[in-house]
């Protein structure tokens, strides 16, 4: 009963946050006054003046697409070298060497492109530096780059015959100082003051209660005895000659919170640590899962609400958060009861209590946190990939078949619904070209949208935002399957391993970063063909968009008649579903049934 | 182009002073001045000596101290300033519907039936045969711990009952009572049943 209570409410804290945030993103990018603008609009000022910007440039398409790729290539750039040179730069108390060169690039690669996608483990290889200077401010500026991007579309979408489709730089520095800050001021010092670390001194040690032996290879002596005086470990009446006490513990400490914050704020998702929110430091208590999981979502559905305020239509962006939310639902539902079910492996006939009681979680508990349980975990895997965020509070590898099944397939959905800040939003309305033009040819119309006839131009563009993610996805998955030596990097044989695959290609095919994390990909094919889906899926989408908002611009406004197609009623919301349900049920269902759906039959088999 | 250019390396520039820089540093100094404790790891400490983080695990296996989840113990990653190898794990990320995984499960269950002979053969609570996300988890369900007090008294000579005020004394419920799980934090447990911290 209290999951039922948790799903719900999870959802509902969502929505009721995510309206007025929409209306205060639609003001701000507007360059209306709001409530923070006494405060905001001086440092939004410095920003023209110190660059000498003038804000009110209308850029077109290309000048527009240009300076958005040029900002992503130089920050690209700066972060590879940080991360390459971390070994000699400051603000590396950890003492850490650089990256190799294969792992600076799919790191760089995957903050800038909003993916954060993690090879690494930030405790065991980054410096503050390359937290604070590198992965932070891309966690910023990513996200801040898909919110430019789609109001630059949808202003194409609402003007008429028009050139101009806004400036990059003021959509930029605005999504920055306007949306991502603010938010994340207020959430990092919460999250500090319930408990996430906020140091700048590097990793300490401390006193373990109960000291253990380990043998020389680092594996723990079962049944020694420790003589902590003497320093000798015994097993058995005789000493073990080369044996070690481990009597500390180790704890990770960085500025953390504020990385925390605009991790879940901008659906990057690459934790400073490498278990990420599952880690008791970045998410000690439920209190801070509940603001990081709402805040996981938080501004992709308020993007619905703010496109409907924008457009001066709220019907339009109330339809696209319906088609998204109940897809969002759907997932979470069967997520959710095959969590609960457990395998027949943990319940061992009855040996291992798998059903949820008094002060008892029940459920596959295996890569999930007691303070979280089933309910949490589930709701936050269902978010996190339906959102292209990726951060985790448990690990999907160890989901069960099904249940890991629907976050790989929320990613391969195309991260639309609601998808990553901006761009999930910018794709969906891609899958509505690719749906109001269905729709016509059903009914013999021109297809239409806002207005704005649809035409060859549109969508090819279209075309492109929808086929992108399966392009990247199967084309990775099935390289890297073909290559022997990807084998070796696999944590769990047989139909898993191949699901370990797919989703991690899935996860960089959808600038998604959560992963099957068992699945080692420090190697140089696995670093460089992840970042090279990472970059495609990222940079063709947007500039498709960008083509499309506009070519859109510079339309003229015709009409709406008897004919013309509805594009927020329930029969359009349910349309939309089926397109994306489709495309993606056709691009993967082989792929999926040789994974997770094969895993699923032997297990059921075995039970 | 030029200028696109000068343009782009500035904002660049400007957002890593602002957003990397200068936001990192006002959080990192409001943090340390108000919450001095949580933002260096919430380490405990008792007399001038550390008894860990509460937030994270520490692996018992004393026939006297509540067990928490099943760890994967790294001890090649940290070390401390002398060189000494330092403790830390990770999640198993294994899939929980193989067969191999089904073995690893009996094993864990032989066992700990064989440390708890007075549960006999009642099924064990899920948390205590399985790994946790973070590999870290600090913490075990009410109904886990409850499984262990009959030996964690045996093993101290106490009763039942003082094994139970402790790991009360550890529970945490369910924020507002809805969100997350109950829970017991094993580390706070295991110093309160060795009078290293209060009850």
């Amino acid at each position: 009963m209290n999951a039922y209570l948790q799903y719900g409410l999870y959802l509902v804290i969502l929505v009721a946050l995510a309206i007025p945030l929409g209306r205060y993103i639609s003001r701000a990018m507007g360059g209306e006054t709001v409530f923070l603008s006494p405060l905001l609009r001086p440092l939004e000022r410095c920003f023209y003046r110190a660059l000498h910007i003038s804000p009110e440039e209308d850029m077109g398409w290309k000048k527009y697409a240009a300076c958005a790729l040029l900002f992503n290539l130089f920050g690209f750039v700066v972060l590879f070298l940080i991360l390459m040179l971390q070994g000699v730069l400051p603000w590396n108390p950890q003492g850490f060497g650089g990256l190799s060169w294969h792992l600076a690039f799919n790191t760089a690669v995957s903050f800038v492109t909003n993916t954060n996608w993690q090879t690494y483990s930030g405790e065991v290889a980054l410096s503050n530096l390359s937290q604070a200077m590198g992965l932070t401010v891309q966690n910023f500026v990513s996200a801040a780059c898909g919110i430019a991007v789609l109001f630059a579309v949808i202003r194409g979408l609402m003007r008429v015959k028009s050139k101009g489709i806004g400036s990059f730089w003021t959509d930029l520095v605005r999504a920055v100082v306007y949306v991502m800050l603010p938010l994340c001021l207020v959430v990092s010092i919460a999250l500090v003051g319930l408990g996430v670390p906020q140091s700048l001194g590097g990793s300490r040690t401390v006193d373990l209660l109960e000291p253990f032996a380990v043998d020389a290879g680092g594996s723990r002596i079962v049944g020694a005895e420790i003589d902590l005086e003497h320093n000798t470990v015994t097993l058995d009446g005789a000493v073990v000659a080369d044996a070690q006490i481990i009597t500390k513990q180790a704890l990770p400490l960085y500025p953390q919170a504020s990385q925390v914050a605009p991790k879940q704020a901008g659906t990057n998702g690459g934790g400073i640590l490498g278990t990420n929110s599952a880690h008791p430091f970045e998410n000690p208590s439920p209190l801070t899962n509940l603001i990081e999981m709402i805040l996981l979502l938080l501004i992709p559905v308020a993007l619905c609400f703010s496109f409907g305020f924008s457009i001066k239509d709220k019907r339009q962006g109330i339809a696209v958060f319906l088609a998204m939310f109940i897809l969002l639902v759907g997932f979470l539902g069967v997520a959710a009861s095959q969590e609960h079910a457990a395998t027949p492996q943990l319940a061992q006939n009855g040996a291992v209590d798998v059903i949820a009681g008094d002060g008892m979680p029940g459920g596959n508990m295996e890569g999930k946190e007691t303070r979280f349980g089933i309910a949490t975990s589930s709701t936050w895997a269902a978010f996190t990939t339906a959102a292209s965020n990726g951060s985790v509070n448990s690990m999907h590898d160890s989901y069960t078949p099904l249940g890991g099944m629907v976050p790989m397939l929320l990613m391969m959905l195309g991260e639309v619904v609601f998808g990553g800040v901006g761009c999930g939003l910018y794709g969906m309305i891609g899958f509505i070209l690719l749906t109001v033009f269905i729709a016509g040819l059903m009914v013999g119309r021109t297809p239409e949208y806002l207005g704005k006839k649809i035409e060859p131009r549109e969508m090819r563009m279209a075309v492109l935002l929808c086929l992108a993610t399966p392009i990247a996805i199967l084309v990775g998955s099935g390289a890297a399957a073909l290559l022997p030596s990807t084998a070796d990097a696999l944590n769990n044989a047989g139909a898993h391993g191949l699901s370990e695959i797919l989703y991690n290609y899935a996860s960089a095919g959808g600038n998604n970063g959560s992963a099957f994390a068992g699945m080692g990909c420090d190697t140089p094919f696995l670093n460089t063909s992840l970042g090279l889906a990472m970059l495609f899926v990222r940079f063709v989408p947007m500039v498709a968009a960008l083509v499309i908002g506009g070519s859109m611009a510079a339309k003229k406004r015709v009409a709406a008649g008897a004919g013309t197609l509805s594009t927020c009623n329930a029969m359009f919301v349910f349309l939309l579903i089926l397109i994306v349900l489709i495309v993606g049920a056709l691009s993967f269902f082989p792929a999926l049934s040789l994974g997770p759906i094969a895993e699923f039959t032997q297990m059921a088999g075995l039970g | 182009m030029k200028k696109t250019l000068l343009h782009a390396g500035g904002m660049l520039v400007l957002m890593m002073v602002l957003c990397g820089f200068a936001y990192t540093l006002l959080i990192t100094g409001v943090g340390q001045l108000l919450f001095p404790r949580q933002a260096n790891g919430s380490v405990i400490e008792v007399d001038g000596r550390t008894y860990g983080s509460e937030l994270l695990g520490q692996e018992f296996t004393g026939p006297e101290y509540l067990w928490g989840r099943i760890m994967n113990i790294d001890v090649d990653s940290f070390t401390d300033g002398n060189g000494e190898r330092v403790m830390y794990a990770w999640p198993s990320n294994l899939s929980p519907a193989s067969p191999e995984y089904g073995a690893l499960v009996a094993e864990r269950v032989a066992a700990l039936r064989a440390a708890n002979p007075a549960m006999g053969g009642a099924p064990i609570p899920v948390d205590l045969v399985t790994c946790s996300g973070s590999g870290l988890d600090p913490d075990i369900s009410p109904a886990a711990a409850e499984y262990q007090a009959a030996r964690i008294a045996a093993a101290r000579g106490i009763t039942e009952t003082e094994v139970r005020a402790a790991i009360d004394a550890a529970t945490s419920g369910r924020l507002l009572g809805v969100f997350g799980e109950p829970r017991v934090n094993v580390l706070k447990v295991n110093l309160i049943l060795d009078g290293i911290l209060e009850g």
